[in-house]
């Protein structure tokens, strides 16, 4: 186990400076010349060459490419990531006030994509072809197919404008946070739910079930004590790379509901052309993705004993 | 005594390719306390008919005839009645130690588990009892981190875990599939005399194999399986000597131990079995009536039977 | 299950190639009088704020989000296919290299970084497509290769390779079509999602520009009339849902069949 969580965390590191390259690039990307979108940003759209001047020495763009970016390096460390160029504010402290809103809305999300999810796939599974495997199945395919966007425009349109029972956008109490979850979990739960059908169908095709069969142990006892804890294993792998796309998701939702959370941070950093907190967003939430894969990597680790105790 | 009879037994498969004719019309009995071989190539239905017995069939199958045990059918028993057979009274030792252990859970607890269900101990006991029977094979099961998930044990360990699950609970039968299939000389010497310690007991046993060696070691009767069907069936010295079935004698004429001589043909498809006596396109004996009628079982010696139409004196 | 989903999508690029038969008004034509009228026998639809027909900007919608989908799925199917191709079959460094790259894509909050590509380089269809190419061939390429690596140890190519058959004609003419079968079963599952993620693009601003009808971006137009005039969101993504649903049930009919997992039972 070790030796693999290891191996992960060096993947890791290899990313976020993979990332960090990149965010770091992101200003140079830009179609014109980075000291010009920045005096521009701060100074309006009429800048004279001297502030432009005057803004690439103070940001350093007249130095070669590398060492500005290892000096960049240098200030993220220092948990320096700028000013936006918006509000002036640094960028760091911006972030942070607005993550927990954004961890509170995606781990809502996750774990109703998981309890959904989860019971409902082994259900389909082990009672193929019935009823509720066809009507799982269905809306499944139904909210795989969905844009999570027009879903939440829906869910506002019925339960917020319609039926008043819930508030349109914001965030406050659970009230508040019902609408965004479920938007953000439908998609989530309808592959969530596929995969653990699928493979909870695998394994019940398995040896070692006719071998738990075999000796009298009831169907419920080889659906929960055999046959899940195997199934579960494609699922949890899958959850890591779920957690990428859900806060990648999250960034359209957040916009919707108006949830002062990263996401929305970012969207309205990019229409407001600030390159600073665009930066700093991207760096912070890729760090999250990154950090939460490793996670479930650890866990997967501890749930699969042919990891977890390696091949003596 | 007998124990377990199969009588008149069919099993067919509904597959998209036809219907696979496994088991046809066969009639066995297994006596108490007996080791009952069941030899025959790979594809004749050999386990299909431990399956049966056990009623682990998959939904796709068509059973008729009956399976009588301690005075019941087992094919019209209750599914909840079945269970309370299964493991307890008739256990399975299956194939492929590879596969049919459980790899998230530890080998002392598939073997504890099965003797709480059944002897309803509770699950410190029942640990115990596991870990007992786990060392009188020779497996250590305390060690730290060793020897406690299927994948860090060896083959032939992994066999003797089976073998250890199927005895846990003293059933009256043991159905052995393949107990030896691709382990190595030294593993299967081992093996066999871990089954020969388990016939020794008031238990009779089914072992299935194709391995006609160990079926010579082990078994006090053997009954050759051809196509869904017994076709002979004797204690094991007069089989090995005087084999009756034209089939028999070619496979042990096939033995690297004999002639090492091969039988002509393949093995008939299941979904698209020959008329009369099954063997016949193979048989070098074969006669006009062989090819049109399914012979009887026809008792050439003291309790030795041959299912061939070279014996039927009428 | 799979004849709907081919149904399906054949409707839908049906509509989008007859797009200006079909189409009972001009999709870019104004009517500022019937504006944000709801569904009626002139306009089955209704309009949207500057008066145009909403079936007809669904109509025409069609053609760019398939057409949008196609390129991208194209571009990263072959630049998958390629890259998994040259992975499997050399192995040693070039392998590992790829592989990595691949490790870290997974790693990679890719969605992210397409947003923010895209709105760096500007507004869009262009944008879009390179945007979501760069952080989507990682799929491909994995699975070629693992296919690759199962095929390449078969005794066809060592027969080609001791002919003297170039490598790359041995990779394209012998080993390709043996393993682009689940690629296909991919490509199709790829599209329905590459529509999604593309109007949800649109709705933000980052793919479609006005006045063009793209079912994301008319999705956000209606956002503002959600009260007065729910029919503007309706009925684009009801149009976005059966296109993707069509996608996604051929993809899993083709995934299916391909299952190398027969049904049969195993007779011993």
């Amino acid at each position: 186990m070790a030796r693999y969580i290891l191996k992960r965390i060096l993947i890791m590191l290899v990313v976020l400076f993979v990332v960090s390259v990149v965010t770091f690039s992101l200003i140079h990307l830009a179609p014109g010349d980075p000291a010009t979108l920045l005096a521009m940003a701060r100074y309006g759209v009429e800048v004279t060459p001297e502030q432009i001047e005057w803004v690439g020495r103070e940001m350093g763009f007249d130095a070669p490419i590398h060492a500005q970016y290892f000096i960049w390096l240098g200030h993220v460390f220092h948990g320096d990531l700028g000013a936006s160029l918006r509000t002036d504010q640094p960028v760091l402290s911006e972030i942070w006030l607005r993550l927990p809103a954004t961890l509170e809305l995606v781990f809502a999300a996750m774990i109703i994509g998981l309890i959904v999810a989860i019971p409902l796939g082994v259900i389909s599974a082990t009672r193929q072809h019935s009823i509720i495997d066809n009507a799982t199945m269905i809306g499944a395919l139904i909210g795989v197919s969905m844009p999570g966007f027009w879903l939440a425009l829906l869910l506002i349109l019925v339960f917020s404008v319609h039926l008043g029972w819930l508030p349109v956008c914001g965030r406050g109490g659970v009230e508040h946070l019902i609408l965004p979850a479920i938007t953000l979990g439908v998609s989530t739960a309808a592959i969530n739910m596929r995969v653990m059908r699928s493979s909870m169908l695998e394994v019940l095709r398995q040896d070692y079930i006719l071998t738990a069969r075999a000796k009298g142990l009831s169907q419920r006892v080889i659906t929960y004590r055999h046959a899940l804890r195997n199934a579960l294993i494609p699922v949890v792998t899958l959850t890591g790379i779920q957690f990428g796309i859900t806060i990648g998701m999250a960034v359209i939702i957040e916009t919707i509901f108006a949830w002062e959370g990263i996401g929305k941070l970012l969207v309205d950093s990019i229409y407001a052309r600030d390159f600073t907190m665009i930066q700093g967003c991207v760096l912070c939430i890729s760090a999250l993705v990154v950090l939460s894969n490793l996670l479930v990597d650890i866990l997967y680790a501890y749930l699969d004993p042919q990891i977890r105790y390696e091949n003596v | 005594m007998t124990l377990l009879h199969a009588k008149n037994l069919t099993a067919h498969f509904l597959t998209e390719e036809g219907v696979v004719k496994a088991i046809n019309k066969l009639d066995l009995e297994i006596r108490e306390g007996e080791t009952l071989g069941l030899i025959g190539e790979t594809g004749c239905g050999k386990t299909v008919l431990g399956l049966s017995i056990m009623r682990l069939l998959p939904r796709n199958v068509k059973i008729e005839g009956g399976i009588l045990y301690g005075g019941n059918d087992l094919l019209k028993l209750s599914e909840e009645t079945m269970r309370g057979i299964r493991g307890k009274e008739i256990a399975l030792i299956p194939q492929n130690p590879s596969t049919s252990l459980n790899p998230v859970l530890k080998v002392g607890g598939q073997i504890s588990e099965v003797i709480e269900l059944h002897q309803g101990l509770k699950r410190g006991k029942a640990w115990q009892k596991a870990i007992e029977l786990l060392k009188s094979y020779g497996l250590n099961p305390s060690a730290k981190g060793i020897t406690q998930y299927p994948h860090q044990l060896s083959r032939g360990m992994k066999q003797r875990v089976l073998i250890a699950m199927g005895i846990a609970c003293n059933p009256s039968l043991i159905i052995a599939d393949e107990p030896t299939k691709g382990l190595d000389a030294i593993v299967r010497t081992q093996v066999v005399e871990s089954l020969r310690e388990l016939s020794s007991e008031k238990r009779a046993m089914l072992l299935i194999t194709h391995d006609l060696e160990v079926a010579f070691a082990l078994c006090d009767r053997i009954a050759v399986m051809y196509a869904g069907g017994i076709i002979e069936l004797a204690p094991t010295a007069s089989i090995f000597n005087s084999p009756g079935h034209p089939y028999t004698r070619g496979l042990l004429n096939s033995l690297p131990s004999r002639e090492l001589k091969p039988i002509p043909g393949f093995s008939p498809s299941l979904i698209d079995l020959p008329q009369g006596c099954k063997f016949h396109p193979r048989c070098g004996h074969c006669i006009e009536i062989c090819r049109q009628n399914y012979p009887e079982m026809i008792e050439t010696e003291k309790d030795h039977y041959v299912r061939c139409f070279l014996y039927d004196k009428s | 299950m799979a004849m709907v989903g081919i149904a399906v999508i054949f409707l839908f690029i049906l509509m989008a190639i007859f797009a200006p038969f079909i189409a009972p008004h001009d999709p870019l034509e104004q009517n500022i009088v019937e504006r944000l009228s709801s569904p009626s026998t002139e306009y089955p639809f209704g309009t949207d704020d500057l008066g145009r027909c909403v079936l007809s900007r669904v109509i025409y919608g069609a053609r760019i989000s398939l057409l949008i989908a196609i390129a991208i799925v194209g571009i990263t199917t072959a630049v998958g296919t390629v890259l998994g191709l040259i992975s499997g079959y050399y192995g040693g460094i070039i392998d590992e290299v790829i592989m990595r790259a691949v490790d870290v894509n997974i790693a990679f909050p890719g969605l992210v970084l397409a947003i923010v590509l895209a709105s760096i380089l500007g507004p869009g269809f262009l944008s879009l497509v390179i945007a979501l190419s760069v952080v989507g061939w990682i799929g491909y390429a994995r699975v070629i290769r693992g296919s690759v690596l199962s095929v390449k140890e078969k005794e066809f190519v060592e027969a080609a390779k001791a002919l003297g058959v170039g490598d790359w004609r041995i990779m394209f003419q012998h080993i390709l079509p043996n393993v682009i079968a689940p690629v296909m079963v991919l490509a199709m599952l790829t599209m329905g999602f590459t529509i999604l993620i593309v109007s949800g693009f649109s709705f933000l601003g980052l793919g479609a520009q006005p006045p063009t009808p793209e079912w994301g971006y008319m999705l956000n137009e209606g956002r503002s009339f959600m009260r007065t005039a729910p029919h503007l969101m309706i009925f684009p993504g009801l149009a976005i849902i059966m296109t993707v649903l069509g996608f996604n049930l051929l993809g899993d009919a083709l995934r299916d069949t391909m299952d190398p997992r027969l049904k049969r039972v195993k007779i011993e």
